[in-house]
C-alpha cells in the first residue's frame, strides 16, 4: 500500500483550511493515532487539555459516550506551528457531550477544531462553543459536523463559534455542517467573525489601562465562554490565564 | 491646569478629513468649573475626545498644555495617569468585564504609573462602595459587566462612580446630564461638586442644558460655534443662552 497517497490535501473537504505544508509533512501513522475513550452508561468525565508549543501537529480524540453518561473536553491551542485537534463522539441515548475551544494564536500558524458527532440514539444533546483569537497571519478553523440519525428524536445540538481578529491579516473559518435525518429535532449553530471592538478599547485607555492590559481583558472576556462549563474554578482559572500568558507574548 | 491654543483638530469621514475645531483657545485654571456651551455640531465632542485622545482625529494646529506638559503628546491611557478623566456622552458597554474589575485594573494601572502603591482587593471595595453610596448607586450594580444591561441613566451615574473611583485632576465631561431625569440630575450634580470641588481639581462641563448648570454653578460659560469659542462670561450667560437661544447671544 502507498502510504503518502492516503495523505488528506486542503482538497479534502474536512481539511481545506489546514496548512499545506504541515500536511505534506505529517506522518501517515498519525492520521491512525485516535485516542480512544469509551464511557460507561451515566459516567461522567471530563478532561482540559493544553495543546502548546510542545504539543503541536495532529491530535485525534474519538468519545464513546454511553447512555446518559456526559463526557466533556476543553481545549486550548496556542501551538506556533500547525496544530488541530479532531473530535469524533458518538452518543448513546440520553447522553451528552460538552465541547469548550479555544485557539489563540500569531505568525502564520493554522489552529483548528474538527469535531463530527454524531446523535445515535434519542435524546441525546450536545453543546460546542469555540472561540478564535488570531493575529499576523494567523488563522482559527472550526468545522463542526453534527449526524442525526433517524431515529435519534429529541435531539438537542448547539454550536457557536466567535472570532476576533487582533489585526488585519489574521482570518478565522467556520464551517457548520448539519445533517440531520430525524424530525423532531433542536439543531442551533451561530458565528461570528470580528475586529476587536476599537470603541471598547478607547474607553478603557481612557480609565487608564495601558493597550495591552485592556486587550488581556477583553480577550479573557470573550473566550470565557469557551471554558465557562469547566466544573472546577480553578482548572477553568488555569486555562484562562494560560491562554492570556499566551497573548501576553503577542508581539501587536 | 489646562490651557488650550489656537487647537485645529480634524476628523476622519466618509468624505476624508473634515475640519471641526478651528482655532480654540480655553484656559481653565485650578479650582475653576467651566461650562461650554453651544449649538449641535459646533466641536463640543470633538473637543472632549481630543483632550482624551481618541483615535481618528488629527491635530493639525495648536497645542493643549496640562499642568505644564504637552497632553497631546501622551497616549490615551497616559493622560488618565497624569490626572484627565473623559466622562463620556454614551458609555460603553464591555461585556464579560465587570466594573469592580475594570476600575481596580484601571486604578492600580494609573498608580502604578505615578509610581504609586496598589490598592488591595480590600482596600479597593471600601473605596468603591464608598463612591457608589455618594451617587446613591447599588454595588450590587458595580459586580455586573460595565455599563452592559444599564439605563441611560444608570450609565451617566456609572460614570460619575469611575469618577469618584479614580480621583482625577480634570475632568471633562461630555453631556453628562443628557438622558438623566430630575431627581438623578441633582444626584449627578451634587456627585460632580463633592468629587471634583476642589482647589487643585477643575472641571470643564459640556452641556446643552442650564439645569446641571443650577447644581454644578461654573465660574466660567463659554459659548462655542462652529469649532471655536465666540464668547465667553459668567455664569449669567447660561441663563442669557436659555432665554434667547445661541443665535441671539452669540
Amino acid at each position: 500500500m502507498n502510504a503518502v497517497a492516503t495523505l488528506p490535501t486542503t482538497h479534502d473537504e474536512d481539511w481545506r483550511y489546514a496548512d499545506p505544508a504541515a500536511l505534506a509533512a505529517l506522518a501517515p501513522t498519525a492520521l491512525e493515532a485516535w485516542q480512544e475513550q469509551v464511557l460507561a452508561p451515566g459516567e461522567r468525565r471530563a478532561k482540559a487539555l493544553v495543546l502548546d508549543a510542545g504539543q503541536a501537529g495532529l491530535h485525534r480524540v474519538r468519545l464513546t459516550v454511553g447512555k446518559d453518561a456526559r463526557a466533556e473536553l476543553f481545549a486550548l491551542i496556542t501551538a506556533p506551528e500547525y496544530t488541530r485537534l479532531e473530535v469524533e463522539v458518538t452518543l448513546a441515548e440520553g447522553a451528552h457531550f460538552e465541547f469548550g475551544g479555544v485557539t489563540l494564536g500569531g505568525g502564520a500558524n493554522v489552529q483548528e477544531f474538527v469535531t463530527r458527532v454524531v446523535h445515535a440514539e434519542p435524546n441525546a444533546t450536545s453543546n460546542q462553543t469555540v472561540r478564535a483569537v488570531q493575529w499576523g497571519h494567523a488563522t482559527g478553523n472550526f468545522l463542526g459536523r453534527i449526524e442525526v440519525v433517524k431515529h435519534a428524536q429529541k435531539t438537542d445540538a448547539a454550536q457557536n463559534f466567535r472570532a476576533i481578529l487582533l489585526e488585519k491579516g489574521a482570518a478565522a473559518n467556520t464551517k457548520p455542517e448539519l445533517e440531520i435525518f430525524a424530525d423532531d429535532v433542536k439543531c442551533a449553530h451561530g458565528a461570528a467573525i470580528g475586529a476587536m471592538d476599537e470603541q471598547a478599547a478607547f474607553y478603557m485607555a481612557s480609565r487608564g489601562l495601558p493597550p495591552e492590559v485592556a486587550r488581556k481583558l477583553l480577550v479573557r472576556a470573550f473566550i470565557a465562554d469557551a471554558f465557562v462549563e469547566i466544573a472546577e474554578e480553578a482548572e477553568r482559572e488555569t486555562m484562562l490565564e494560560r491562554a492570556v500568558a499566551a497573548l501576553g507574548e503577542a508581539a501587536l | 491646569m489646562l490651557t488650550i491654543e489656537n487647537l485645529h483638530a480634524e476628523v476622519d469621514g466618509p468624505n476624508g478629513k473634515k475640519p471641526i475645531l478651528k482655532g480654540l483657545s480655553l484656559t481653565v485654571n485650578a479650582g475653576e468649573v467651566h461650562a461650554i456651551m453651544g449649538p449641535n455640531g459646533a466641536g463640543k465632542s470633538t473637543l472632549a475626545y481630543v483632550l482624551g485622545g481618541r483615535p481618528g482625529y488629527a491635530i493639525t494646529q495648536g497645542s493643549v498644555t496640562f499642568n505644564g506638559q504637552d497632553l497631546l503628546a501622551l497616549e490615551p491611557h497616559e493622560r488618565a495617569a497624569a490626572g484627565l478623566f473623559l466622562g463620556f456622552q454614551y458609555p460603553v458597554e464591555i461585556p464579560g468585564v465587570s466594573n469592580v474589575q475594570f476600575l481596580r485594573e484601571s486604578l492600580n494601572a494609573q498608580r502604578k504609573a505615578r509610581g504609586e502603591e496598589s490598592l488591595s482587593g480590600g482596600e479597593f471595595l471600601k473605596l468603591a462602595r464608598d463612591r457608589a453610596g455618594l451617587l446613591k448607586m447599588d454595588m450590587e450594580m458595580l459586580k455586573r459587566p460595565v455599563n452592559v444591561g444599564f439605563s441611560g441613566g444608570e450609565k451617566k451615574r456609572a460614570e460619575m462612580v469611575q469618577m469618584g473611583i479614580l480621583d482625577p485632576q480634570f475632568a471633562v465631561l461630555d453631556e453628562t446630564d443628557s438622558g438623566l431625569d430630575i431627581d438623578a440630575l441633582r444626584v449627578v450634580g451634587e456627585g460632580i461638586n463633592a468629587i471634583m470641588r476642589a482647589p487643585g481639581k477643575a472641571v470643564l462641563l459640556i452641556t446643552h442644558y442650564q439645569r446641571l448648570l443650577e447644581v454644578v454653578k461654573p465660574d466660567v460659560v463659554h459659548v462655542l460655534a462652529a469649532g471655536r469659542i465666540v464668547k465667553s462670561g459668567g455664569p449669567e450667560l447660561a441663563l442669557e443662552l436659555e432665554e434667547q437661544g445661541y443665535e441671539a447671544v452669540a
